[in-house]
């Protein structure tokens, strides 16, 4: 189980940084450290202009697999709060798809933290990107850059 | 009795969501080699390489034993994020 100071959701809805932002840091005077890290639809992969994406999740696994990366890390290093956000469904060019929220007393655990939490969460949470191009719909390729960084911890 | 998911492109290639099968099966690793036995697509879409496998709801090897009442799903390797 993840800690109380643990927000995960995965959601259709967009999300407001500003207000994940203020939730981390509201009434937490002993953390001096937050970093956080958005993930957005850009407008090419490989050399495709993209149109929109749609993400496919296995429901009954993600919010679990989700919970384990966090868990994980907090084993790693001293963290005060975390916020993880996934959106799943149909998503434009520039909208947000990710959120990573970390606090921590200082900004090396923060750091490595949020960057741990993504790199982990893209090579185990059961997400699937499919791409809408000009040429038509395909579903992204796993790549084996995001397979070393995940190896790197 | 185990139940079987498929997710994302495999679901669409081997036009299928769900299985129950009856087993027994030992193992993941029985499992797959029955589902490959069906020819293709199956064969080429399940191979272990291509289609990673969770046992209810956690990412496991296919040395993972299997019992009745077992959720086990099969999807390509993910890309969230």
């Amino acid at each position: 189980m993840a800690g109380r100071q643990d927000y995960i959701s995965v959601q259709e809805l967009d999300f407001d940084q500003q207000a994940e932002y203020q939730a981390l840091i509201r009434d937490n005077p002993g953390d001096g450290a937050v970093v956080t890290f958005t993930g957005l639809v850009r407008n090419q992969n490989q050399g495709k202009r993209i149109l929109s994406l749609t993400l496919e999740h296995y429901p009954a696994m993600t919010k679990k697999s989700l919970e384990q990366i966090v868990q994980q890390a907090r084993s790693r290093w001293p963290l005060g709060r975390v916020r993880l956000i996934h959106r799943i469904g149909r998503l434009e060019l520039g909208q947000q798809i990710v959120f990573v929220g970390v606090s921590s007393t200082h900004r090396q655990a923060a750091f490595e933290a949020c960057e741990y939490i993504m790199d982990y969460l893209k090579t185990r949470a059961p997400f699937w990107k499919k791409e809408q191009t000009e040429e038509g719909d395909h579903w992204v390729e796993a790549r084996d850059s995001d397979h070393h960084q995940a190896g790197r911890w | 009795m185990i139940r079987v998911l498929f997710f994302a492109q495999l679901r669409e290639v081997l036009h299928c969501h769900e299985l129950s099968l009856a087993g027994p099966f030992n193992d993941v690793a029985a499992l797959r080699n029955e589902l490959m036995s069906r020819g293709e697509p199956w064969q080429e879409f399940l191979q272990p390489g291509k289609a990673l496998v969770a046992v209810n709801q956690t990412l496991e090897e296919d040395s993972r034993e299997l019992k009745s009442g077992d959720e086990v799903a099969f999807f390509p390797p993910v890309t969230g994020g």
